[in-house]
């Protein structure tokens, strides 16, 4: 390389740019894919079919929905605040896609799995991710959008302060925030069995995250139409569409890599494309939990959903961090 | 018959029913104007400055009261011929009270109406709002479609028709064809025009836009929203995610059956009943083929009743299994509605394999049915009744048990059973309160006396338990199911009566007597003796009654449908003051009602 005059910094950067690429296609590509996966698998369970016509097995039909919804007219509606009209769906889709920066997918390979504020980068951008939420439903200047937004504020804002605190468990016992470093610190065990409490609570807020059933209030169907994204149309809507399904992802792989091991598995150092098949597997089983608790529970009341929060998963989550911290203390003094 | 001739002959006072000698003792018997009729339902003419003193004895005096308005309508007498005996009027309301009690302790005479006579072209009344609740909308139908006022209501409006209709259209004046119309045009000015029309003012209602420190906000749900179950609007007051209150707001589904069955032969109308309750299907039949029956005399054979009978109990849980599926859903679970529409399949698998249709059969006739039960029927409805229960107890145990569905649900738009009775509440919603009152046990009608089966109870009345009764009553439907095919009765599938329709061939070419009749029967229809006839059933969604006056042609003089929806939907503003939204979409999910059975 060095002989058509590249320094190793920039082949080093422009290897880091590919794999980067590579990455975000494979993100971008799996979360419209996982549209099929789910309304195949909801169909599974539901006992119908789901779409089964376009391609092999229904799986042309992501691709007759995309052109679909390229080519439908991207309408502004003229009582809107159009400025923050726009700017919410790309908010939707880049905290979610720019949070998986953080994840190795295989041993070296990620984009920043070293990054030294790891983790704390996640909440900062699940925390931004509640704007696209409520511009959308604020600039769209309709009463059913504005109560979703509100909705959605007052759940993301409950959820995220005990999210941050469930994970601190995996980084006291890593002692670092950088998500290579919690893979490196599971090869003796997954943090799933002593932080049990951890990763359920991490669960809920995930899910509570990408408003997804039974967390699905700021778009609850039976009670406000669509929601926050009600006057959305054309691919604008479908931004919010697909953010969904990256946060779903982006939420599954960060399950996997904090509380499964990532990549890890046996051989997965010798062969870096196996571990990237244990990753793939893990991340997708939470995606399948993700479907099947959205084909089998209803949905809480607001109230209850806030509730649940506060009054459970934040003293569950305290007492996670307490007694992990008791534990590694003990250690280092013992 | 001659037009003078009395509809009944005079009755003797001993055999008069017991409400009339409470009202003849407690006002004398000059008052009243005592109207035999062939339902048996005592009839009384009341002078329109005594209706209230009257109403308020029935209500809060008598002995066993009658503590439910269960109608409330009027009959333009313009142009009624067979009327002897009766009060001059130009319209008639009637006023139709229901004691439930009375109604248990004297098998199924716990009812009586009252009519009062009233003359000119805008006749007015005084209001009973303040003696019932659900007075409210059944005086703004009888002003919107009679032009009768009702002075002192709160707010007179059109309730099913649009604010910016002219006319009353089931006065007799007014054209039931659209050719009688001029063509409709709707232009922008018009648009517009119904547009500001259907604009909501919260001032008009009682309501305040805002408070000293807060304003509210109004929000349109509906007509078209996911969990509204048709065409059905309603405003909410809102106060954050609290309803402070709420102004529903009906008739998007209006369709005029009633005055459409003035303008239908006695015959040619089944097929809008089926319409009322569009998941009802022949259950829709039933009163109004038995109120028919009853004008004319006809007494149909068993094998019919039990056909009846087993037909409408299929339709009782195709209803109840949509109920329950869109209940679940309103919870938010999205799965098991799609199992419970396969059950509905093969439900619909045997409706159609019996009548030839799905949804909307009309497969029952005046005095009989259309057709006999087809070759095979049995193994088709065992295999059904041996599907179902499994799959019910699943449905109990995924959904009814999950934990969010009963935080959801339990504790949830609840009322009371004094509060059913007064806002004139049946069916399961009333029976969830723990009112005892299934008509199929109370008045039993087409041999349901016959039938070993429970009424399901609940004792809360909140929107878990009206679920539980539902599910419940699909079970016992079952039960009377399988006695309909292990006891299916032998015999002709039509009554052997003139009036039958379509008439028995059988002897149709043996004498001229049947022929005339059959002649008769098949190009005008049948003419239908004069008088009056009530019939009410336990229908799917709560008491479903038909009354019909006949004058005696080939169609009906007045056809009144008082479906149970009307009033269940009338009493959402009372439950859910004070609720959140998801709890006003629990309501609206365990009410369990069709647009069309509350427009008509």
């Amino acid at each position: 390389m060095s002989a058509i005059g590249f320094t190793p910094e920039v082949t080093a950067a422009l290897i880091a740019a590919v794999k980067a690429v590579v990455i975000l296609l494979g993100l971008v590509v799996t979360a419209a894919m996982l549209i099929w996966v789910e309304r195949r698998l909801l169909g599974l369970w539901q006992d119908r079919y789901g779409p089964n016509r376009v391609g092999w097995f229904g799986l042309l039909q992501v691709v007759a929905d995309m052109i679909k919804i390229f080519f439908k007219e991207d309408w502004t509606p003229p009582f809107v605040d159009k400025a923050a009209f726009w700017i919410a769906p790309m908010v939707a889709m880049s905290t979610f896609l720019l949070a998986f920066v953080l994840v190795p997918v295989a041993p070296g390979w990620g984009v920043a799995p070293d990054l030294n504020i790891g983790i704390l980068l996640f909440l900062a951008l699940a925390a931004l991710a509640v704007y696209a939420v409520m511009l959308g439903g604020w600039s769209s200047n309709s009463k059913y959008a504005l109560l979703g937004a509100l909705r959605s504020a007052a759940q993301m804002v409950s959820y995220e302060v005990f999210m941050g605190l469930a994970v601190m468990g995996v980084v006291m016992k890593a002692g670092s925030f950088a998500l290579s470093d919690i893979v490196a610190a599971q090869r003796h065990g997954w943090f799933i069995l002593p932080q049990f409490l951890g990763f359920c609570t991490f669960f809920v807020a995930g899910i509570a995250a990408t408003h997804r059933a039974p967390f699905d209030l700021p778009e609850a169907e039976q009670e406000l139409a669509a929601g926050y994204h009600t006057e959305y149309s054309g691919m604008k809507f479908g931004m919010f569409f697909v953010a969904e399904y990256v946060g779903v992802v982006l939420v599954s792989a960060l399950l996997a890599t904090l509380f499964l091991g990532g990549w890890l598995g046996p051989g997965a150092d010798r062969w870096p494309l196996l571990g990237f098949v244990y990753f793939s597997i893990k991340t997708f089983f939470f995606i399948m939990l993700f479907i099947l608790l959205r084909a089998a529970l209803p949905r809480p009341r607001y109230d209850q959903v806030m509730d649940g929060g506060w009054k459970f998963c934040l003293p569950v989550t305290l007492i996670n961090l307490l007694g992990t911290a008791a534990f590694v203390l003990a250690r280092q003094g013992g | 018959m001659a037009e003078d001739a009395p509809l009944a002959p005079p009755v003797a006072p001993a055999a008069l029913p017991e409400v009339v000698r409470e009202l003849y003792a407690r006002f004398g018997q000059t008052t009243f104007t005592y109207q035999p009729t062939k339902d048996g339902v005592p009839t009384l003419w009341v002078p329109k400055e005594r209706l209230l003193e009257v109403l308020r004895f029935l209500k809060h005096e008598v002995p066993r009261p009658y503590r439910m308005l269960l109608d409330l309508h009027a009959v333009d007498e313009r142009l009624r011929r067979h009327r002897a005996g009766l009060p001059p009027a130009d319209f008639t309301v009637f006023y139709h009270l229901l004691s439930i009690e009375r109604d248990i302790a004297t098998r199924g005479h716990g009812d009586v109406r009252l009519k009062v006579a009233l003359s000119g072209d805008k006749p007015t009344l005084p209001t009973i709002t303040r003696l019932w609740a659900n007075a409210n909308w059944y005086e703004r139908e009888t002003w919107d479609l009679f032009g009768i006022v009702f002075e002192g209501h709160p707010n007179l409006q059109r309730i099913l028709l649009p604010r910016t209709w002219q006319g009353h259209p089931l006065r007799k004046d007014y054209p039931a064809r659209a050719t009688e119309f001029d063509p409709f045009l709707l232009d922008q000015a018009r648009q517009d025009a119904e547009q500001e029309a259907l604009r909501f003012n919260p001032e008009e209602w009682g309501m305040k836009r805002a408070d000293p420190d807060h304003d509210y906000m109004f929000l349109n749900l509906g007509p078209n929203h996911p969990s509204a179950h048709g065409a059905f609007r309603i405003v909410l007051q809102l106060d954050g995610e609290v309803i402070v209150d709420c102004v529903p707001d009906i008739g998007y589904h209006h369709r005029g059956a009633e005055k459409m069955a003035e303008r239908q032969s006695w015959h040619t109308f089944i097929p809008y009943t089926d319409r009322i309750d569009y998941l009802g299907g022949v259950m829709n039949n039933l009163p109004y083929v038995l109120a028919v029956e009853q004008l004319a005399g006809i007494e149909v054979p068993d094998r019919v009743k039990t056909i009846r009978v087993m037909m409408a109990e299929f339709f009782r849980i195709t209803s109840h299994l949509l109920f329950l599926g869109t209940y679940v859903q309103d919870v938010g679970a999205m799965t098991p509605i799609f199992f419970m529409f396969t059950d509905r399949q093969k439900a619909y698998d045997v409706i159609e394999a019996v009548t030839g249709f799905r949804m909307h059969p009309a497969w029952y006739r005046i005095g009989g049915l259309a057709a006999d039960l087809p070759k095979g029927w049995d193994r088709k409805v065992r295999e059904f009744v041996d599907w179902l229960p499994k799959r019910l107890d699943e449905y109990e145990k995924a959904a009814l048990k999950n934990g969010i569905l009963r935080a959801r649900t339990i504790d949830v738009a609840r009322y009371t059973a004094d509060e059913a009775i007064e806002w004139g509440v049946t069916g399961a919603g009333l029976r969830a309160t723990g009112v005892n009152y299934d008509l199929r046990k109370a008045r039993p009608y087409s041999g349901y006396e016959n039938f070993e089966f429970e009424v399901p109870l609940a004792a809360n009345g909140d929107a878990y338990d009206r679920a539980v009764v539902r599910l419940e009553e699909m079970r016992q439907s079952l039960h009377i199911i399988r006695q309909c095919l292990e006891h299916m009765p032998e015999g002709p599938f039509k009554a052997d009566h003139p009036l039958t329709c379509p008439p028995p061939r059988e002897r149709m070419l043996a004498d001229i007597e049947t022929l005339i009749n059959h002649f008769l029967g098949v190009s005008w229809g049948p003419v239908i003796p004069p008088g009056e006839g009530y019939f009410a059933i336990e229908a799917t969604k709560g008491l479903n009654s038909y009354y019909l006056t006949s004058d005696g042609g080939t169609m009906s003089y007045r056809t009144r449908i008082r479906t149970p929806s009307f009033p269940h939907l009338q009493m959402i503003p009372h439950i859910i003051r004070g609720s959140m939204i998801p709890d006003l979409i629990m309501l609206l999910a365990s009410i369990d009602f069709v647009m069309a059975d509350v427009d008509r």
